[in-house]
This record gives C-alpha cells, structure tokens and sequence, in this order.
C-alpha cells in the first residue's frame, strides 16, 4: 500500500512546490517572497523523505536538517533586513 | 552553600546540558561511548562559554504539567487545523479577516514567547506584534466572528495554564 | 521487510493525509487575498502535513530498516518550533512595512491607511520600533490591494 500512495504524495507535495514558487515569483510584496520561500523550503523536506522512503535509504536525511535550518535561519535573517535595514547590528 | 555556588559557577544549567546532549546523540542517531563522550564535552562547554550572553533561567513551577499542556495544543492543532482547510477551500470574498488586541496579563518574558508561538501555531490566528509596553498583543484572525468569544477562548485556555505553570 | 497490513495501512495513510494537509496550506499561500491571510496556510497546514509525513517516515524505518532512525524527530520538533518564530517575524516584516490588508479585515492596526493624505503622526516619536504606529515615512512603499 505504501508503494501505491508514495507516487500520489510526492505527486501532492510537487503541486505545492509549484504552488509555492507561483507565490515567489508573483510577490506582490517582499515580504509575501519570503513566506513562498519559507514555505518552500518546509516542502522541499517533506519532498526528500518521501525519497528516502522511495529509495529505501535514511542517508539523506541530513540534507533535510540542513534545508530545515536554513530555511529558518534565512527567513530570520530576511525579515530582519526589511524591519532594521540591517541583519548583524 | 558555597559548594553549590561553586558547582553553578562551573555547570551553569545542568537541564541545558542534558537538551545538548540529547541533541547530540539525536543528531548523530547513534548511542556509541564515543559519542555519549562527545555529547557531554559539548553539554558542558556551550553553556559554561555562553554563560555571559544569556537572560534569566525561566522559572518552572511545575514543569510536568507542560505535558498535558502540549497534548492539549496538539489536539488543538489537529482540530483546528480541519477547520481552516475548510476556510482556504470557501471562496475567499466569504471570509472575514480581523486584528485582534489581546490584552496579556502574562509578565515574563519567556511565558509570553510560549503564549505568542501558541496563538501562531493554533490555526485561525497568528501573533503579529507585541506593544512596546508588552500589554497588548496584536493577532490577525483568518475568519472571525464573536472576537470576545476568541480572547475569552485564549484566555481560559492557554494563558491562564501558561501562567499558573511559568509564573 | 515485512511489514504488518495495518501498519501498512497506516503508514500510507499518514503519508497521504500529510501529502493533502500541505497540499491545501500552499493553496491557501497561492489563493488567499492578501498577505496576513496568506500567512495562515504555510504556518500551520503545511508544518502539520510536514510533521504526518515525517512520522510516517519514522514509522517506515523504525519497521521496515535498518534500525530506529530518529532524525525526523529531530526535524519535527525544530519545524514545530520555529514555524511560530517565522510567521510571527514575517507578521511584523509586513506590518511594519505597511503592506495592506484587504478591504474588509475589521479593526486594521493602522487607522491612517483608511484616510491616505493623514500626515505622519509624530506623537510619539520614542516607540519607533514596534508594531504599525511608527517610522513616519515607511508608508510610501505600500501597495494597495485590497481584495
């Protein structure tokens, strides 16, 4: 059953990549860029574990950590840019 | 008494260190000596070097009760999270959209970042903004009807939990 | 690998709910008229269906591989505890920006948005940190597009 479902939810959450990626690309406003990347990167994670499940293998896990904290970080330091002007005071 | 002062001197938070080391052992998913070793070095040696650069220790009264406390958000969150499907898929002209000005009685600083991160992760509303008095805290409502209802419904639910527990 | 029907079942059940539930936070992110309802899709839907698709995953390798992985929890409670952080961030970005609500959010926190010409409020010129009701000037940037 699992076999049969992973296609239809990576095929869901490729949907709201693009979904995200419209809204990066369509702004309106910055700050709407930065919430289509935030999200973006949330999805990308859920992207790479249901391709480990896929390939069978946890190795690329990490890669998911490292997109989770760098989402954070990034749309942290973005945020921070628009309001101070500055990122590092 | 000295002793005591002498240990937090050298092992500012013990709690902080065993969260390290927990990450730690998380992060490398395996539980070999060597990495229990590693761990521990780095639960002692982050808070004693960033000593300086932290606020006061959140006091915990009654630090189990957070646990009923989290499954109670979680629930929420599932409930809730039904809900504002149902709202995204409606057509969005339906909707009615407010800003809220909640009036906090919570104090610390701490309680009030658990009571904010709640009211984001709760669907429905997102903390926006918080007074320069931190008295009144700004949300933005996705569909809002009754708003007292809504402040009410925060209040009794997790502002008086959070401050009986943190406060 | 052999995996009992019923956690099977539920493991591909947890991966599609997780799959529909972000699904339908990033339709909210594409479809909502403006900005701070935008904000409420990606913030809750998708860090939950995130979270179902990663415990089905923790499930999936704590049966079927080798060994308990237990990265994804590790990656659910940091995605739980900062997807708060970021929206309200994001929130304040945008509120101190000025970007506009649309036409029938009640109560919007900046009364002069109503009334374009009002001159910059210089009242109380020491609070221009928080919140709307500062930094006189800030509002050239807006763009109005209410619903």
């Amino acid at each position: 059953m699992i076999a049969a479902v992973l296609p239809l939810a990576l095929l869901l959450f490729s949907v709201s990549l693009l979904l995200n990626l419209y809204r990066l690309l369509r702004g309106p406003d910055l700050t709407d860029r930065i919430l289509g990347l935030d999200t973006l990167s949330i999805n990308a994670i859920a992207v790479i574990v249901l391709a480990g499940i896929y390939m069978d293998t946890t190795i690329i896990f990490e890669a998911a950590l490292l997109i989770a904290l760098m989402g954070f970080v990034g749309t942290v330091a973005m945020t921070k840019y628009l309001v101070r002007g500055d990122v590092i005071e | 008494m000295a002793a005591h002062r002498q240990l937090r001197h050298w092992w500012p938070r013990p709690q902080f260190s065993l969260f390290l080391l927990v990450l730690w052992l998380l992060l490398m998913n395996t539980l070999s000596l060597a990495q229990l070793v590693i761990g521990a070095f780095l639960g002692w040696s982050i808070p004693y070097l960033t000593q300086p650069f932290w606020p006061e220790n959140p006091r915990l009264h009654q630090a189990w009760r957070l646990v009923p406390y989290f499954a109670h958000l979680l629930w929420d969150i599932l409930k809730s999270n039904v809900t504002v499907a149902r709202l995204i898929l409606l057509p969005p002209g339906r909707l009615r959209p407010a800003f809220i000005r909640y009036p906090v009685i919570l104090t610390d600083e701490f309680a009030l970042a658990m009571l904010a991160s709640t009211i984001s992760l709760t669907p429905g509303t997102v903390s926006a903004g918080l007074s320069p008095d931190q008295k009144t805290l700004l949300i933005h409502a996705l569909h809002v009807v009754d708003e007292e209802a809504l402040i009410r419904h925060i209040h009794t639910r997790y502002e008086q939990p959070l401050k009986e527990i943190l406060e | 690998m052999n995996i009992p029907l019923w956690l099977d079942a539920l493991i591909a059940a947890l991966l599609l709910i997780g799959a529909i539930v972000a699904t339908l936070g990033s339709v909210g992110l594409a479809r909502m008229p403006d900005f701070y309802m935008r904000l409420h899709g990606p913030t809750k839907a998708c860090t939950l269906g995130v979270g179902c698709t990663m415990l089905g995953s923790l499930l999936y390798f704590s049966v079927a591989g080798q060994g308990i992985s237990v990265q994804e929890v590790l990656i659910t409670v940091f995605l739980f505890v900062t997807a708060p952080v970021s929206a309200h961030v994001m929130a304040r970005a945008a509120l101190h920006r000025r970007v506009a609500c649309s036409a029938n959010t009640r109560h919007p926190p900046w009364p002069e948005m109503d009334h374009p010409p009002a001159p910059p409020s210089l009242a109380n010129p020491g609070e221009a940190r928080q919140g709307p009701s500062s930094i006189p000037g800030e509002g050239s940037d807006t763009r109005t597009r209410g619903s």
